[in-house]
């Protein structure tokens, strides 16, 4: 019962959690720290082995992308939409893509999960209570990893690999004088308040100062006993099923709804 | 938490915030048209908001209606999303300006709607807690067969699939499955009177005999009310009086 997916809050009512078979996996932290890489790096790792891997990154829900584009442009102006915005996406994101890949077994690397959205909600100003509860409908992941990396060597690698952005350097919120020192004091009340939300909610703390390789590793180390508790369960079910029966049921009736 | 919950006290500003209430067909549009008709040959400076309307939102929730993407889940936070934008653009300036903030539509729609297609209550009230609480509710309660005959007879001529409930699966029958989903959306409403003390107006009565109710309940209500002079309202001696300009060069 320990694999009994819940949600964060309270939930949705019309929604049971019961038959998601599959493994959500969030991999958080702040902007230019490289989650896209290693997701990617993740996912064909999983696949080699033979796992079903689905990624999802944050506001690139079919409803909300383009939405979130224009209102970018324009400059959300209040807390409030710029909270909602992004609660849509992932709630969009939630029930068309995440839950049915959970349900059809697969492993749901999810680029970015609510605790970007709470560490950004919360610096814009938004009450710490009520954006948790707006995001109650959320499930809890199986497994967060957060990439923790201290201020200045992320601006660096930053300034690096990309130029520095408008949105990733909270320029919105008039922090700095110019996108460095935005970016710094931006990116720093980020890494705080992961920093908080990780003893809160037990993250799998990665040091993402190492070279590539070695956070690659420890992503998979972290994640490695996850796919164990999986596989074993796989194998208790056989052999239930094999008490009672031949294996009929071996594919899943859910799977169609992927 | 507290502190956050705008919507419980009454607000601050200066203007005044007046929202109208119902299902479709209860006629609430056209009761707030006339209240704002009234108002503006009193004088008084209206602003005009409706449910669903924000520049940033509307275009979104309209293809997600179309292409029926739209969760319980996604139709309450892209309505919630959409208040938040007018709310910060819409209601907040005028009100802080002293003006009157008619609102078709307010928290109390997702409320009533979003409870029927099955959100938790305490979520929705949780989701508006940032809202500005209303000085004046009217809810126009109506029963299924007015409105229903309304809709069919009136300008509209059509019920819509989101509006009938349809995606709820409730019945294939268009006009159907708007009766029982308005039907419960009326028992939420009935819920809402009390919780928040709206202010109920007998939809089935002529539309002159509801405007008189809702003007006399109005003006009551705007007794204490100081209204902003308008652009042109500030008076002549009193502009002038900061300046030193000679009598004669005043025009």
């Amino acid at each position: 019962m320990a694999d009994e997916k819940r949600y964060f809050g309270g939930g949705l009512p019309y929604l049971s959690l019961t038959d998601l078979k599959g493994k959500l996996i969030a991999i958080e932290g702040p902007d230019g720290v490289g989650r896209s890489t290693h997701i990617e790096a993740l996912q064909e790792w999983l696949e080699v082995q033979g796992h079903g891997v689905l990624t999802t990154g944050w506001t690139r829900s079919a409803l909300m992308s383009k939405t979130i584009e224009i209102a970018k442009q324009g400059n959300i102006l209040d807390p409030w939409s710029y909270s909602l915005l992004y609660a849509t996406d992932f709630a969009d994101r939630l029930e068309h893509q995440i839950i049915p890949a959970l349900r059809s077994g697969f492993i749901v690397l999810a680029d970015r999960y609510i605790y970007t959205a709470f560490a950004r909600n919360i610096i814009r100003g938004c009450d710490r209570q009520w954006i948790r509860d707006v995001f109650g409908f959320a499930i809890v992941p199986d497994l967060v990893c957060y990439l923790r990396i201290d201020v200045e060597t992320l601006a660096l690698r930053v300034i690096e690999s990309k130029k520095m952005n408008y949105w990733e350097s909270g320029m919105d919120m008039r922090l700095g004088a110019d996108l460095y020192d935005s970016f710094k004091k931006y990116q720093g009340l980020v890494i705080e308040e992961f920093d908080r939300m990780a003893e809160e909610f037990s993250f799998q703390v990665v040091d993402a100062r190492r070279p590539p390789e070695e956070i690659q590793d420890a992503l998979r180390a972290g994640i490695q006993p996850i796919l164990k508790s999986r596989g074993r369960r796989r194998l208790e079910r056989s052999a239930e099923k094999a008490v009672e029966k031949p294996d009929v049921t071996a594919v899943p009736k859910e799977s169609a709804s992927a | 938490m507290s502190a956050s919950k705008s919507s419980a006290n009454p607000h601050p500003y200066p203007g005044k915030l007046i929202v109208v209430e119902g299902i479709d067909g209860s006629g609430k549009s056209t009761q707030l048209s006339l209240l704002q008709k009234w108002l503006e040959s009193q004088n008084f400076n209206t602003f005009f908001t409706e449910w669903n309307s924000s520049e940033l939102v509307k275009e979104t929730t309209r293809r997600g209606k179309k292409t029926k993407v739209l969760t319980p889940l996604t139709f309450s936070l892209l309505h919630a999303t959409d208040f938040a934008n007018r709310l910060y653009h819409q209601i907040l300036p005028p009100l802080k300006a002293g003006m009157i903030v008619l609102a078709d539509r307010y928290m109390y729609t997702a409320f009533a709607r979003d409870a029927v297609r099955g959100m938790s209550p305490g979520w929705l009230r949780n989701l508006y807690s940032f809202a500005v609480r209303p000085d004046l509710v009217f809810y126009f309660r109506v029963p299924i067969e007015v409105s229903v005959s309304r809709l069919l007879s009136g300008t509209r001529a059509e019920l819509k699939y989101y509006e009938a409930g349809m995606d709820m699966g409730l019945s294939s029958n268009l006009t159907e499955s708007f009766k029982i989903f308005q039907s419960h959306a009326l028992a939420e409403y009935d819920k809402l009177v009390d919780e928040f003390g709206l202010t109920v107006i007998d939809a089935t009565l002529e539309i002159d005999e509801q405007q008189a109710q809702v003007r006399d309940i109005v003006s009551k209500s705007l007794s204490s009310y100081k209204p902003k002079r308008g652009t042109h309202g500030r008076r002549e001696a009193l502009f002038w009086r900061r300046f030193t300009l000679p009598q004669s060069d005043r025009p």
